[in-house]
C-alpha cells in the first residue's frame, strides 16, 4: 500500500514538473475551464429568469449543485481522465505491454500515469461557488454535514472513475473506443441536473446501473438541506460505488485475458 | 482544377469512417444524451406553466433543441482540426505538398466525405428520435424557407469548418494547440445557441453575441427553419452569415500562406 502511495507521489511530482515547463499552456487550460464554468452560470441565470424552481430546487441550490459537479468533475479529471482516455490507444498500439510487465497492479499503472494540477485549481473555484451559494441560501451546515459532503465527493469521483474505466475497457473488444469515452462525458454531464427532472424509469436506471445522478445530487442535498436526514442518499451512493468498482475490476480482468498485444 | 481527384479524396474520407464503424455508431448514439438532458430540464421548467418564454412554448422549445442537435450533427467537423494540426506537427504534410493538391480543397473534400457518411449513418437513430418527438416537429410550410435554410445550413457548415481550419493552422507557430481548439469549442458551444436559445439573453448581450461568428454556426439556421425570422431580419442575417463565411475563408487562406513559409517538415 505504502509503495503505491510513493509511486503516486512520484507521478504527481513528475507531472507538476512537466506542467511547469509549459506555463503558458497551463494558464490556457485554466482559462478553458473558467470559460466553461462561467458559461454554465450564465445558463442557470437565463433559466431562472423564467422560473423560480426546477424540480423543487431553488436557484442557489441549483448553483450549489453545479459547483459540486465542478469539484467532482475536476478532481476526477486531475487524477484520472487523461489516463483513461489514453487506454484505447495503449491497447491499439500494443504499448500496454509495458504496463503489464511492471511489478505493480496493471490497472493502477494505466490509471495513474499523469496528473493535471490545473484541474485542482478549477476544483477550488467550484468550492468557492459552493461557499457563495451557501451564504445566499443562509445555510450553515455543521461539521457532520461537511464530513458527509467530503465523503460523498470521494464516492462520486470513484463512481466516475469506475464507469469511465469500464467504457475504456471496451477498447479490448472494439478498436478505437474513444467514441465511447467522449460519449461517457455526455452521461457524466447529466450529473449537473437535479435528479427530479428525469422521469421514473430513466431516473432509476441512472441511479443504479449507471449511477451518475447520485454522484452530485447526494452531496449537494446533504449540504443544502442539512436539516434533512442524508443517510438514505449516502447509503445508495455507497452501494453504487461498491457495485461499479467491482464490476469494472471484473471486466478489466476478463479484458486482460483477451489481450493479445499488437504488432511485434 | 480537376474535380475528379477531389472526388477520390472524398471517397477516402468515406472509407476512413467505415474502418471504425462501432466507434462511429456509439459516438453518434451517445451524442444524443445531452439533448435528453435538455428535454427533461425544459420539461421540468414548463411544468404547470401556461405562458411562453420569449415566444417559445414547451413544444417549440423541444423542437428548437432538436433542430440545433440536427444542424450541429450535420455540419460540425469531427476531428478535422486535430488531424490537420497533427499533419503539421509531425511533418506528414510534406507528402501532401508534393502532390498536385490544393491543401484547403483537399481538407474540404475529406470533411464533406465524412459529413455525408455521418448524416447517412446517423439518419437511423435521428429518425427514431424525430419519430418519438413527432408531435413537436413543425415543418415549415413555405418552400422558400426550405431553400433559404439549405443555403444557410451550407454556410454554417463552411464557417464551422473554416474556423476549425484556422485554429489548426496555428500549429505552424505553436507546438501544442489543443487548448486553442478547446477554447474555440467552448465559445461555439455556448454562443451558437446549443445550450439555450440566444434570444433568451438580455438584449444588450444578444447584440454583443451577434457580432461574433458563432450564432451563424447553429442558431441562425435553426431560427430560419423554425420560421422565427422574416423580412429584413432574415436577409440581414443571411448577409452577415455570408460576410462571416468570407472573413473566415480569407483568414484560412492567409494563415496557410504565412504558415507554410515557417513549415519545417519535422520528422521527415
Amino acid at each position: 500500500m505504502l509503495r503505491y502511495l510513493e509511486i503516486s507521489w512520484l507521478m504527481i511530482r513528475n507531472s507538476l514538473i512537466r506542467e511547469m515547463s509549459f506555463k503558458g499552456n497551463f494558464l490556457l487550460w485554466i482559462t478553458v475551464d473558467l470559460l466553461w464554468f462561467v458559461g454554465q452560470l450564465v445558463f442557470i441565470e437565463v433559466l431562472f429568469e423564467s422560473v423560480d424552481h426546477i424540480a423543487d430546487w431553488s436557484k442557489w441550490e441549483v448553483i450549489l449543485l453545479f459547483g459540486t459537479h465542478q469539484i467532482i468533475a475536476q478532481i476526477f479529471q486531475a487524477f484520472f481522465y487523461i489516463n483513461i482516455a489514453n487506454l484505447p490507444e495503449l491497447v491499439r498500439t500494443g504499448r500496454l505491454d509495458l504496463m503489464l510487465v511492471l511489478p505493480i497492479d496493471a490497472q493502477f499503472a494505466v490509471s495513474s500515469r499523469q496528473f493535471g494540477p490545473d484541474n485542482l485549481i478549477n476544483a477550488l473555484l467550484g468550492a468557492c461557488v459552493v461557499g457563495f451559494s451557501l451564504a445566499q441560501l443562509h445555510a450553515s451546515p455543521g461539521p457532520a454535514a461537511w464530513i458527509l459532503y467530503a465523503m460523498a465527493i470521494l464516492f462520486g469521483v470513484t463512481v466516475h472513475y469506475a464507469i469511465m474505466f469500464t467504457f475504456a475497457v471496451a477498447s479490448f473488444w472494439i478498436m478505437r473506443a474513444q467514441g465511447l469515452i467522449y460519449g461517457y462525458f455526455h452521461l457524466f454531464n447529466l450529473a449537473r441536473y437535479p435528479a427530479g427532472i428525469f422521469p421514473g424509469v430513466l431516473r432509476i436506471l441512472l441511479s443504479s446501473l449507471i449511477p451518475v445522478l447520485l454522484v452530485t445530487n447526494v452531496p449537494a442535498r446533504a449540504l443544502a438541506r442539512s436539516a434533512q436526514t442524508p443517510w438514505e442518499g449516502l447509503l445508495a451512493l455507497g452501494g453504487a460505488t461498491v457495485f461499479v468498482v467491482l464490476a469494472s475490476r471484473l471486466l478489466w480482468r476478463r479484458a486482460l485475458r483477451r489481450y493479445s498485444s499488437a504488432s511485434s | 482544377m480537376r474535380p475528379a481527384k477531389y472526388l477520390k479524396v472524398f471517397e477516402i474520407g468515406l472509407q476512413n469512417t467505415f474502418v471504425y464503424r462501432w466507434n462511429f455508431l456509439l459516438r453518434s448514439v451517445l451524442g444524443m444524451v445531452p439533448l435528453l438532458g435538455m428535454l427533461f430540464l425544459w420539461g421540468a421548467i414548463f411544468e404547470g406553466r401556461t405562458t411562453r418564454i420569449s415566444g417559445y412554448d414547451e413544444s417549440g422549445m423541444i423542437f428548437y433543441f432538436l433542430m440545433t442537435l440536427l444542424i450541429d450533427n450535420w455540419v460540425a467537423p469531427t476531428e478535422d482540426e486535430w488531424q490537420i494540426a497533427a499533419e503539421i506537427r509531425e511533418g506528414r504534410m510534406s507528402a501532401l505538398l508534393t502532390k498536385p493538391l490544393h491543401y484547403l480543397s483537399y481538407r474540404l473534400s475529406l470533411y464533406s466525405g465524412y459529413r455525408l457518411l455521418y448524416v447517412a449513418v446517423t439518419a437511423i437513430p435521428l429518425g427514431l428520435l424525430l419519430y418519438c418527438l413527432r408531435a413537436d416537429v413543425r415543418l415549415p410550410e413555405s418552400g422558400l424557407t426550405w431553400l433559404v435554410f439549405c443555403v444557410s445550413l451550407a454556410m454554417a457548415g463552411l464557417i464551422q469548418f473554416l474556423l476549425a481550419y484556422c485554429v489548426a493552422m496555428l500549429a505552424f507557430w505553436f507546438l501544442e494547440i489543443s487548448t486553442l481548439i478547446w477554447i474555440l469549442f467552448t465559445l461555439k458551444h455556448f454562443l451558437s445557441g446549443m445550450v439555450f436559445p440566444l434570444d433568451l439573453l438580455p438584449t444588450h448581450l444578444q447584440r454583443l453575441v451577434f457580432w461574433s461568428p458563432f450564432p451563424y454556426e447553429v442558431f441562425f439556421p435553426a431560427q430560419i427553419f423554425l420560421e422565427r425570422l422574416e423580412g429584413r431580419a432574415l436577409w440581414a442575417g443571411l448577409a452577415a452569415q455570408a460576410a462571416w463565411l468570407g472573413i473566415s475563408w480569407l483568414m484560412a487562406t492567409a494563415l496557410f500562406a504565412r504558415g507554410i513559409r515557417r513549415y519545417q517538415a519535422v520528422g521527415g
